[in-house]
C-alpha cells in the first residue's frame, strides 16, 4: 500500500500539472436563450411536415363537423322518401341515403360522433389513466396491489368483448359506449405511467429534490409530472384512432349507434349494403374515416418525434 | 421456469373463472329473452314448464351457475338457445376451420410481406423506397379493416370480378378476406422490422463484419436479418388482438361461416350460452397466445428475463 502511494507521487508530482482555467474565447460567448420543453418540442413538431398537413385536415375536419350539418336546411334524421338513393348533385352534394336523408348533413353528423369519442377517449386517459397510475405508483403497497389485480383481469380479456358485454347489458348507443369506454379505455395508460413513475422514484435527482427538503406537492408537481407528460400525450394521441376506430366497429356489425342517428360506422354499414348501385353511398364516410385516422396517426407519430427525441428513428 | 409457467397457468385458470363468472350472471341480467315471446304465450303452464327444463332454466339461478360451471370442465359449453339442439361445442369445432384457415393465411402472408417491406425500408433508408412503405405502414395501421375490406370486395370482386365477392365455396373464396385481415398485420410488422433494422445497421458488429470482409448478402442474412427480427416478437400480441377483432367484421362481410361472424350473429338473435361459450373461448385463446408469446422471448433471446423466475 505504502509502495503504491510513493509511486504515484513519484510520477505525477505537483510540478507536472498546471491551472489551465476557462478557454478564453468561451468565457466571452453569448448562448442559445434558455427554451422551455414546451416550445422546443413544439419547434420541432412545425419541421415536421406530415404533422402540419395532419393538424391542418383535423382542424378542416373538425370545422367541418361544427358547421357542416348547418350549412343546408336538412336536418341528419329527415326523411324524405321522393328524394331516395339521389347521386351527389346541387341540391344534396353528397347525394341522399334510401329513406331520402341528406349525406352530406349525415357524415359531418357522423364525424361529430367520432371527434367525440376522441375527445373522451383523451380525456378518460388523462384523468383515470394518469390518476390511478400516479396513485398506485406513489402509494405503493396494498394499494398498488390492488390496482394491479384489477387491471390484471381487464387485460387478459380482449377489449373488444368487454365492451360487447357491456353493449347488451345496455341499449345499444352512445352512453353505453361512453360507459364501456370508461371501464376499458384508461388501462394502459394507467400501467404506463405507473411504470414510468416507479422508474423516476428510483432515481438520483428524486432523492437530491427529497433530501434538499421538496415537499410531495413540489416533487409530484416539478419533477414527476414533467418527466411523464411526454409519454401522457404520446399514448394520449395514439389512443384517439384506436377509440374512433372502436366506436366505428361497434357501429358498424349493428352494436354501436342506432338509426336515425348518424356515426361513420353506422353510414359506411349502410353504403356497404348498398355500395352495387350507390358507391357514392360507401365512398364518402370511407373518405372522412381514412382521413381522420391517418391523419391522428401521423399527428402522433409526429408528437412522439418532438416530444421524445430518443425514441425517434 | 417450470415455476413461472405454473404461476402463470393458475392465474389463467382465475382469469377464465371469473370471465365465466361475470358472463354468467351479465347474461341472466340481460334483458329480452333468446326465445319468441308470443309463440311462448301460447303455450300452456305445463308446456312451457317442461319447454324451459329442457334448457335447465327452471332451476334457480345459483344452481344453474354450479351446472354450468361443472359443464365447463366437462368441455361442455350448454346447449344453443338458436341453433336448435346442438351443442356450443360441437358449433364451435364445425365453425373454427374457416376462422383457422383465414387467420393463418393472414399471418403467413404479413409476416412475409410485412418483413420484406421492413428489410427494403431499412436498407433503403430515407429514399423513395423508405418513404412509401412507410407511407404505407401508416395507411395499414390508420384504414379501420371493415372499410377496407368493403373496398376490397367492391374493386376486386364486384368491378374486377377476379375472386368470388362472398360465400364459402372454394379455396378462393378464402383469399379476399385473407388479404383483408393481413392488412394490419403488414403494417405492424413492417414499421417494426424498419425501426429495428435501422437499429441493428448501426451497431459495431456490423462495422466488425464489414471490415473482416464478409460478404454483403452474408451479412444481411447471418448478421442484420437474425438480430433485427428477435424483437418482432413484441408485435405477435397487437396482431394477435387484431386478427381477432378482425375476424368478426371481416367474416360478415365476405360471409365466412367461421367463428367471428357465429359470435355476432348469435349476440344478434340473444342467443345466450353460445355467446357466453364463445366469449370463453376468445378469452382463453387470447390469454394462451400471450402466455406463449412471453415464454418465446425468454427462449429466443437470453438477454430478457422473465419477471418472477429469481423467486
Amino acid at each position: 500500500m505504502k509502495n503504491a502511494e510513493s509511486l504515484v507521487t513519484d510520477e505525477f508530482s505537483d510540478d507536472l500539472f498546471e491551472v489551465v482555467g476557462p478557454r478564453e474565447e468561451d468565457s466571452e460567448r453569448i448562448g442559445r436563450p434558455p427554451m422551455s420543453a414546451f416550445k422546443d418540442s413544439w419547434m420541432r413538431l412545425k419541421k415536421n411536415k406530415g404533422a402540419v398537413i395532419s393538424l391542418i385536415i383535423l382542424i378542416i375536419i373538425a370545422l367541418l363537423a361544427i358547421i357542416g350539418p348547418h350549412m343546408n336546411e336538412y336536418k341528419y334524421y329527415e326523411t324524405d322518401y321522393g328524394a331516395s338513393y339521389q347521386a351527389p348533385n346541387q341540391d344534396h352534394w353528397l347525394g341522399t341515403d334510401k329513406f331520402g336523408r341528406d349525406q352530406w348533413t349525415r357524415i359531418w353528423q357522423g364525424t361529430r360522433i367520432s371527434l367525440y369519442i376522441a375527445f373522451l377517449a383523451a380525456l378518460l386517459d388523462l384523468i383515470i389513466g394518469v390518476t390511478l397510475g400516479a396513485i398506485s405508483a406513489l402509494m405503493g403497497g396494498k394499494v398498488d396491489n390492488a390496482l394491479q389485480r384489477l387491471i390484471e383481469v381487464l387485460v387478459g380479456i380482449p377489449h373488444l368483448i368487454v365492451v360487447i358485454l357491456l353493449i347488451m347489458l345496455m341499449e345499444p348507443g352512445i352512453i353505453t359506449i361512453t360507459v364501456a369506454m370508461v371501464i376499458t379505455g384508461w388501462v394502459n395508460m394507467a400501467r404506463l405511467v405507473r411504470a414510468q413513475i416507479f422508474k423516476l422514484k428510483g432515481q438520483e435527482f428524486v432523492l437530491a429534490a427529497k433530501s434538499l427538503g421538496s415537499s410531495n406537492t413540489r416533487l409530484i408537481l416539478h419533477h414527476l409530472i414533467p418527466n411523464t407528460i411526454g409519454l401522457i400525450v404520446i399514448n394520449m394521441m395514439f389512443t384517439i384512432p384506436s377509440a374512433i376506430f372502436t366506436e366505428a366497429f361497434l357501429s358498424f356489425i349493428g352494436l354501436g349507434l342506432q338509426e336515425p342517428h348518424a356515426s361513420l360506422g353506422v353510414l359506411i354499414n349502410d353504403g356497404f349494403k348498398g355500395m352495387r348501385n350507390q358507391f357514392y353511398l360507401l365512398a364518402y364516410p370511407a373518405v372522412v374515416i381514412i382521413a381522420v385516422m391517418v391523419s391522428f396517426n401521423i399527428l402522433a407519430d409526429g408528437l412522439r418525434d418532438a416530444l421524445d427525441p430518443k425514441m425517434r428513428k | 421456469m417450470k415455476k413461472y409457467v405454473f404461476i402463470r397457468l393458475i392465474n389463467i385458470v382465475i382469469t377464465l373463472f371469473v370471465i365465466a363468472t361475470v358472463t354468467f350472471f351479465l347474461m341472466k341480467q340481460l334483458p329480452g329473452s333468446p326465445f319468441d315471446e308470443e309463440k311462448l304465450a301460447v303455450l300452456s303452464d305445463e308446456q312451457r314448464a317442461e319447454f324451459l327444463a329442457r334448457y335447465g332454466l327452471d332451476k334457480p339461478v345459483t344452481t344453474q351457475y354450479v351446472l354450468y360451471l361443472g359443464n365447463l370442465l366437462k368441455g361442455d359449453l350448454g346447449t344453443s338457445f338458436y341453433f336448435k339442439g346442438q351443442d356450443v361445442t360441437s358449433i364451435l369445432v364445425d365453425r373454427i376451420g374457416p376462422s383457422a384457415l383465414i387467420g393463418t393465411q393472414a399471418i403467413i402472408l404479413g409476416l412475409t410481406i410485412g418483413i420484406i417491406l421492413g428489410i427494403i425500408a431499412a436498407f433503403r433508408h430515407n429514399t423513395v423506397w423508405d418513404y412509401s412503405t412507410m407511407f404505407l405502414a401508416v395507411l395499414g395501421v390508420s384504414v379501420p379493416n371493415f372499410v377496407f375490406a368493403a373496398l376490397l370486395q367492391y374493386y376486386v370482386g364486384l368491378k374486377l370480378g377476379l375472386l368470388p365477392v362472398a360465400f364459402w365455396e372454394s379455396y378462393s373464396s378464402s383469399i379476399m378476406p385473407s388479404i383483408a385481415l393481413a392488412l394490419s398485420v403488414i403494417a405492424l410488422i413492417a414499421r417494426y422490422t424498419r425501426n429495428e433494422m435501422l437499429e441493428v445497421l448501426g451497431q459495431d458488429y456490423m462495422l466488425t463484419a464489414k471490415a473482416k470482409g464478409v460478404k454483403r448478402l452474408k451479412i444481411i442474412y447471418v448478421h442484420a436479418i437474425r438480430n433485427a427480427l428477435i424483437p418482432v416478437v413484441t408485435v405477435l400480441g397487437p396482431i394477435t388482438v387484431s386478427l381477432l377483432t378482425g375476424s368478426l367484421v371481416i367474416e360478415n362481410i365476405f360471409g365466412v361461416p367461421g367463428i367471428g361472424s357465429l359470435f355476432v350473429d348469435s349476440i344478434k338473435v340473444n342467443d345466450y350460452t353460445t355467446i357466453m361459450g364463445l366469449t370463453l373461448f376468445y378469452s382463453a385463446f387470447f390469454i394462451l397466445t400471450m402466455l406463449v408469446i412471453d415464454l418465446l422471448y425468454g427462449m429466443i433471446d437470453p438477454r430478457i428475463r422473465i419477471s418472477g423466475v429469481k423467486e
